[in-house]
């Protein structure tokens, strides 16, 4: 088993160490997100239009040019609630007190001088060589956080009518519902997790439906600075319950910067190009005949990615027209003892804001002597090789790009040791019946 | 809708002669000057050659933000590294993909160049040239490498778009397109749906040498246009902004926010407004001009209650937000309840740099009643002004922001 050892986040003021953490049982009285306390709790509701069937000329964000939303997404309601919590001093610093700045060059990264994040908190082992493992209810999960650090609900318009938000909506246990949650520890203002229907506890694993639902949250705030994240893990995701992180940072981030070159177009119009002149190497996926065409085929490659045990990051960026998805062995070099101690001691662990060129460092030198080279040389380090992200990425097509049932018998099956995650997998689908059946991903077991 | 265009017209009306659109409209080349000081950045005067490319009217485009030109297949890290040179008040020059009003693709060398006000060195406007690469240029010149490498599917192509413009000729009835196809002066077909038009496209030199020309014309008509009113233009910035005088992405970046709301600078000598909201000027019915640079005290009068003064002395003395009902009054006298909201506002390096104290009177709250609470839109208004605060003094040379 290949493990390190590392500084957890606390994302939550309920996050307590593991050895500490006392489970929470019935009416636990604190107003948590559980089933105990949410029925009927009063939670504001924004229901969103869905994309799915509309293709626009134009892209996807000119969906409100007719009609207005009732309420700005982004703007109003996420700011809004955000600077609410931190009037009620629920984070752990003031982040807007971290001295943050370009480094100077011709990428811009960017770096943030963070000295709170860490604090106060012990080292924990983390499992690196398992991307997907089943939910634990006794570790820390986001059932577990408190209402007042819900801004709100982030749902698809059930009839499928046009956006409304709903102030008072009473929340319905029988239906989980996808929550927008403060980040108590934030690496920017507006830092929020997106926990899709929080109640299933699904563990921190792709899904179409959920992927789909975090495009529409970038295409909602239709705001190029307001970009959604997710790790795996393997990859510096450090809770295993589903979610997705975002902030809004208005400054461009290298990574989109980076020229690109066009590899294949697949059947929906989908493109995908490979990054180029960057020191992480990884695939970038636009366009589409739909939003939901483009949610699948990324969907798909991380389905892909997480079923062969690949960790990986995916930065949504350009109000969910364009995504990045970047395949990374960092955690395992650093378990296998072949990063530097040099790169080790910033402290510095490469999920996808440090990919995308947003340094989160935590010791001042570092912080003074941040410089493109430097930034450079720890990416470098967090990705693939050359030739193994070429094999990567020609297994992704193969999977992506066919989608007929006949490549179930070709697609790679879960190696042994996986067999019990792929059961439980097999199963959580018969339970759910909102997977849909692809076909592709089918575990053979 | 016509306040808006009532503002564009002021635009170059308040810093150029009245024959400047005269002696723009003189000249051939296919152009847009836009505003950043106004909200949403947009087009303030577009070329009659700019209109022939692309196919819109002059109604269409002014008013409108440049983005209206790209598509779907517009190369996203080109857009970002636009957006970011207009952020950074610097000049462009990039190969990109537009849509005309057909929503048929093309190519252009796009060259922008920033114009500031000689005197305190503040962004005026940005020109914006086009110049279309020509199919047969991209072919001979940029795509000489790729052709080389397949030569036969590219003579395919080249053949299959051939005959599908000609095609499109031989149907079309009209005569006048058909000039428009031969005219060299139009811009190149874009028919080409044999060749891959999302194919990066290299301009070349000539192209090049077009656009700065065009570049060095246009400035030329507005500097001379601008010494008869004696606010003077300039290409390069000569003079630092002076202290107190919010750097001009900044501006654009709050004036997107529509709410009234006032920033003060406690690092100036008695605090003074450095950027007051269209609607704090609605709400109040001042001018910026008579706000701009005074202390807020003048917004106070006879039966204003000294102890809330006094809370708000305390808790901008002690870096605090606050929130307060205070009696205010209107440059015509008369008064007003405000719940206002006071809140210290960071720049990058973490020091307080503004203090933001945002307005709500009675219409405010009864407003809504479907949408967020009126505290909430408070707030937000409060978190829109930090991330615009931080974000743009991160970069150097915009070290006030």
């Amino acid at each position: 088993m290949l493990s390190i050892k590392r500084v957890p986040t606390v994302v939550s003021n309920y996050q307590k160490d593991e050895a500490e953490e006392v489970s929470r049982r019935g009416g636990c009285g604190r107003n948590c997100l559980n089933k105990c306390c949410i029925e009927g709790a009063k939670i504001p509701l924004y229901a969103f239009k869905e994309l799915n069937k509309i293709a626009c000329s134009k892209g996807l964000c000119c969906q409100y040019e007719n009609s207005v939303p009732p309420v700005a997404f982004l703007d109003s309601l996420l700011l809004g609630e955000w600077e609410d919590r931190m009037q009620h001093g629920l984070f752990r610093y003031d982040v807007t007190a971290c001295e943050t700045k370009v480094i100077p060059g011709k990428y811009g990264f960017i770096a943030q001088l963070n000295e709170g994040r860490h604090l106060k908190k012990r080292p924990t082992e983390f499992r690196v060589d398992k991307v997907l493992q089943p939910f634990d209810g006794s570790k820390f999960n986001f059932t577990k956080v408190g209402q007042e650090e819900v801004l709100f609900r982030f749902e698809p318009n059930e009839n499928g009518g046009d956006t409304e938000f709903i102030p008072n909506a009473p929340v319905d246990v029988e239906n989980s519902p996808s929550v927008v949650a403060i980040n108590v520890s934030p690496i920017e203002y507006g830092h929020v997790l997106l926990i899709p229907r929080v109640l299933e506890c699904f563990p921190q694993r792709i899904d179409p439906e959920s992927f789909l639902l975090a495009l529409h949250m970038a295409a909602e705030a239709g705001n190029a600075y307001f970009r959604l994240g997710y790790n795996s893990l393997g990859a510096f995701a450090t809770i295993n319950h589903l979610h997705f992180q975002a902030y809004y940072l208005a400054v461009p981030f290298p990574i989109e910067k980076a020229p690109m070159k066009k590899i294949i177009t697949l059947k929906d119009g989908v493109l995908v190009s490979e990054l180029l002149k960057y020191p992480v190497r990884g695939l970038v996926f636009e366009g589409g005949n739909s939003l939901q065409a483009l949610s699948n085929s990324v969907s798909d490659a991380c389905i892909y990615l997480q079923e062969n045990n690949i960790p990986f990051n995916v930065l949504i960026a350009d109000c969910g027209q364009r995504i990045f998805l970047l395949p990374q062995c960092y955690a395992e070099k650093q378990a296998l003892g072949e990063v530097s101690s040099e790169l080790l001691e910033t402290q510095v662990n490469p999920a996808v804001w440090e990919i995308s060129g947003h340094m989160v460092l935590k010791r001042k030198e570092d912080y003074e002597e941040a410089s493109e080279e430097n930034a450079w040389r720890l990416l470098a380090e967090v990705s693939l090789s050359e030739e193994r992200f070429q094999e990567v990425c020609a297994l992704i097509f193969e999977v992506i790009n066919t989608g007929d049932a006949e490549n179930a018998e070709g697609s790679p099956s879960c190696p042994k040791e996986e067999s019990d995650a792929c059961v439980k997998k097999v199963e959580a689908k018969n339970a759910s019946p909102r997977l849909p059946v692809t076909g592709t991903q089918e575990c053979l077991v | 809708m016509e306040f808006q265009l009532g503002l564009i017209e002021q635009s170059l009306n308040s810093r150029y002669s009245l024959w400047v659109r005269e002696a723009l409209n003189d000249l051939s080349d296919n152009f847009t000057i836009t505003d950043p000081s106004m909200s949403g950045h947009p087009i303030v005067f577009v070329s009659r050659g700019f209109l022939k490319m692309t196919g819109y009217t002059k109604e269409e485009v002014i008013g409108k933000n440049g983005r209206m030109f790209q598509g779907p297949k517009t190369c996203r890290s080109s857009v970002m590294q636009i957006r970011e040179a207009i952020r950074e008040e610097k000049g462009i020059q990039i190969n990109l993909l537009n849509y005309r009003k057909d929503g048929t693709p093309f190519w252009v060398f796009f060259q922008l160049s920033p114009v500031f006000c000689k005197e305190d060195g503040r962004i005026i406007h940005f020109v914006g040239v086009q110049v279309p690469i020509w199919k047969n240029s991209r072919k001979s010149i940029c795509g000489f490498a790729r052709i080389q490498g397949v030569p036969y599917e590219n003579e395919f192509r080249a053949c299959k778009s051939l005959l599908e413009s000609c095609r499109r000729e031989l149907l079309s009835d009209s005569i006048s397109e058909l000039d428009f196809l031969l005219n060299r002066d139009s811009p190149p077909d874009s028919d080409i749906r044999g060749v891959d038009i999302e194919e990066p496209c290299e301009a070349c030199d000539d192209e090049k040498q077009r656009a700065a020309i065009a570049i060095s014309n246009i400035l030329s008509v507005l500097t001379h246009h601008s010494e008869v009113t004696g606010r003077l233009v300039c290409e390069r910035r000569c003079s630092v902004p002076r202290v107190g005088i919010l750097c001009s992405s900044l501006n654009t970046s709050l004036n997107r926010i529509k709410q009234s709301f006032v920033l003060t600078d406690p690092n100036l000598p008695d605090m003074p407004i450095v950027y007051a909201s269209d609607e704090f000027l609605k709400l109040t019915g001042y001018t910026r001009r008579e706000v701009l640079g005074r202390n807020c005290r003048f917004l106070s009068g006879i039966d204003t209650d000294s102890s809330t003064l006094f809370k708000i002395k305390e808790s901008l003395q002690s870096e605090q937000a606050c929130t307060v009902r205070i009696l205010n009054y209107r440059k015509n006298k008369s008064s007003f309840w405000n719940d206002l909201h006071i809140s210290p506002v960071r720049n990058a390096s973490g020091k307080v740099a503004y203090f933001v104290g945002v307005q709500m009177d009675e219409d405010d709250k009864k407003q809504d009643e479907h949408g967020l609470n009126p505290k909430m839109k408070q707030l937000s208004t409060v978190g829109a002004v930090r991330v615009a605060v931080r974000s743009l003094s991160m970069t150097v040379g915009c070290s006030r922001g």
